[in-house]
């Protein structure tokens, strides 16, 4: 019989054990190049074009490309993290989650680390092909600070996609479709393809509830620092970011092990029709 | 210490909003030993698979408590889930891009196994299987019955204290039934390891277990070794005989203790009501009968004893509900 490993490193192990079916399935299934890069591509590229035939600034077409390459990340949260315990349960997988000492929280992270490996090269695509044949102009000096940006940002939204991940443990298949209804509104008030103030200073602030609202306008502001009329100075933003991921994976913890209680008791985790 | 203890376990299930509740237990009371083969006898719908969900920490009981290896599975639940594992019949867990080794070192990893140890079990129960030319193979792959195969060895893989095991034989061939019996019993004996197996399959449980409960509609009609509880049955016996041509059994069927006498071929079946001490007048009576070579009385099987029970056979009984 072994003996438990340190909870750290079994939740790393966990972690990597969880992302590896990601990252190899990418590999695997070449496909998914044309599903997830190509296709999502068109879309940013006739936003693109839209703002392009308006005469609009180099800049606008700039948050395209950025929206384009953040959405990537917002779909990875929603689809391959908040609504994965749907797929997960009807295949059998996340009883055996459950049942094992691995933790939920280590479990989702090792999705989201999966997950992030195929959306960074969606992002990146997305990014190089506007750089490259839109001539964005990218302050390039920037991207140490983007790319932290960038990272700060995504913890928040894997964060907000474990504690939505808790909803299904809550209201089963419900949940999906209510996860699914946030989607749009979410592009709407992130301003993921334009500058959020746009909507006005209540529906920004509103807005900036959406960890990618933040993101997305401070790395306009690093990016493209055009802009003029910034929701608050990114340093602010990332000091709110991190906060936000502090409280985002701390009520995440919270939900989960309520959550996992509630459908242990109302049977969920068992009966494959709820 | 015991390896499973339930005091009084009862599983309400409310459907869906507004539809009735429907019980799954009902008083069920269990203590197995550490290294004890266990095993749960009923019907689907009996509530077999309920209660094996509640001992490994996927459900809760509307009342009564259940303790493995002294764990409440209510409160000291993340204790508990480093000492078991479970495998179910028809499971299709895992991700069909992986390799079957790949797949057996994620699900070992979430239980802790260092990547070298665990890379070595996964070897070692792979080639006990028979499934070692099949671990570079895609999920997708697999036959049901290399899956079953896999899904034991993953089970296995975190050599765990006790072992949850629901209908794993379900669907596979007797070929390869045979051999997860077979090595199932070869595991279990080689360490204090306890397995708490659910089946509907008499000879499976007959085979396997040392003891075993029969459970119907949610509740624990007994429990014993399956000789303890053929003996039970014993109150009716079987013979069989063998006759040439058209043999009539009518005669036999007005003897007193003779409850059913039906002519199948070459043989007529015979249950008697009550035990006839050393066949006494019924061989008699048999022997006068023309046309009779052979009379054999057969043993009782743990089908006579679930129907002693139930009143009626394991195939004839209804499923109650998803258990």
């Amino acid at each position: 019989m072994s003996t438990h490993p340190r909870p750290l490193r079994h939740g790393l192990q966990t972690v990597v054990a969880r992302a590896y079916p990601r990252v190899v399935g990418a590999n695997r299934e070449p496909s998914w190049v044309f599903f997830e890069v190509t296709l999502p591509l068109l879309a940013t590229v006739a936003l693109v074009m839209v703002y392009r035939a308006l005469g609009a600034p180099a800049q606008f077409e700039g948050y395209v490309i950025l929206g384009g390459a953040m959405t990537a990340f917002w779909l990875n949260t929603i689809w391959n993290m908040a609504a994965q315990f749907r797929w997960e349960k009807e295949n059998g997988n996340l009883e055996l989650y459950i049942a094992s000492p691995a933790g939920l929280m280590w479990i989702l992270a090792g999705m989201a680390l999966g997950g992030s490996f195929s959306t960074s090269l969606r992002a990146a695509a997305v990014l190089a092909f506007g750089a490259l044949v839109f001539q964005i102009p990218f302050v390039w000096s920037a991207w140490p600070t983007a790319l932290l940006i960038l990272l700060i940002t995504l913890s928040a939204l894997y964060g907000v996609g474990m504690a939505l991940s808790s909803l299904f443990l809550k209201f089963g298949r419900n949940a999906e479709q209510g996860i699914a209804t946030m989607m749009e509104p979410v592009f709407l008030l992130s301003g993921a393809f334009f500058p959020v103030r746009a909507l006005g200073v209540g529906a920004a602030i509103a807005g900036s509830l959406i960890p990618m609202t933040l993101g997305m306008d401070a790395l306009r502001q690093v990016l493209l620092p055009g802009d003029s009329d910034p929701l608050l100075p990114w340093q602010w933003e990332v000091v709110l970011l991190v906060a936000y991921t502090g409280t985002a994976l701390l009520f995440a913890r919270w939900s989960l092990r309520r959550m996992e209680r509630s459908a242990k008791v109302d049977g969920r985790l068992t009966l494959r029709w709820q | 210490m015991q390896a499973i203890r339930t005091e009084s376990v009862g599983r309400l299930f409310r459907a869906r909003r507004g539809t009735k509740e429907v019980r799954a237990l009902a008083d069920v009371d269990l203590t197995i030993p550490r290294g004890e083969f266990f095993g749960l006898l009923g019907p689907n719908g009996a509530g077999k698979t309920t209660l094996i969900k509640i001992l490994s920490t996927l459900l809760l009981p509307t009342e009564g408590k259940a303790y493995v290896l002294g764990f409440d599975v209510d409160t000291e639940y993340r204790e508990l889930r480093w000492h078991i594992s479970m495998v179910s019949g028809g499971e299709t867990s895992g991700y069909g891009l992986l390799t079957v080794r790949e797949q057996l070192w994620m699900f070992s990893q979430f239980h802790g196994l260092q990547s070298k140890e665990a890379r070595g079990r996964i070897d070692d129960l792979l080639q006990v299987v028979g499934l070692s030319e099949a671990a570079d193979t895609r999920i997708y792959n697999l036959s049901t019955g290399m899956r079953q195969k896999m899904n034991l060895v993953r089970s296995l893989l975190s050599d765990p204290e006790v072992l949850f095991l629901d209908e794993p034989t379900l669907g596979l061939d007797v070929e390869v039934a045979r051999d997860v019996r077979s090595y199932l019993v070869e595991w279990m004996r080689a360490g204090d390891r306890t397995i708490l197996l659910t089946t509907h399959y008499m000879a499976e449980a007959d085979q396997l277990c040392d003891r075993l409960a029969i459970i119907h509609l949610g509740r624990i009609l007994t429990v014993g070794t399956p000789e303890d509880l053929k003996r039970r049955a014993g109150f009716r016996e079987r013979y069989r005989i063998e006759v040439e041509g058209n043999s009539d059994p009518a005669p036999l069927r007005s003897f007193g203790s003779v409850e059913s006498a039906q002519l199948d071929g070459r043989h007529v079946h015979i249950v008697t009501l009550e035990q006839d001490e050393g066949g006494g007048e019924l061989i008699r009576l048999v022997g006068s009968l023309p046309g009779v070579k052979a009379f054999t009385r057969e043993e009782p099987t743990l089908e006579d004893a679930f129907i002693a029970l139930t009143g009626r056979g394991l195939e004839d009984l209804p499923s109650e509900q998803e258990g």
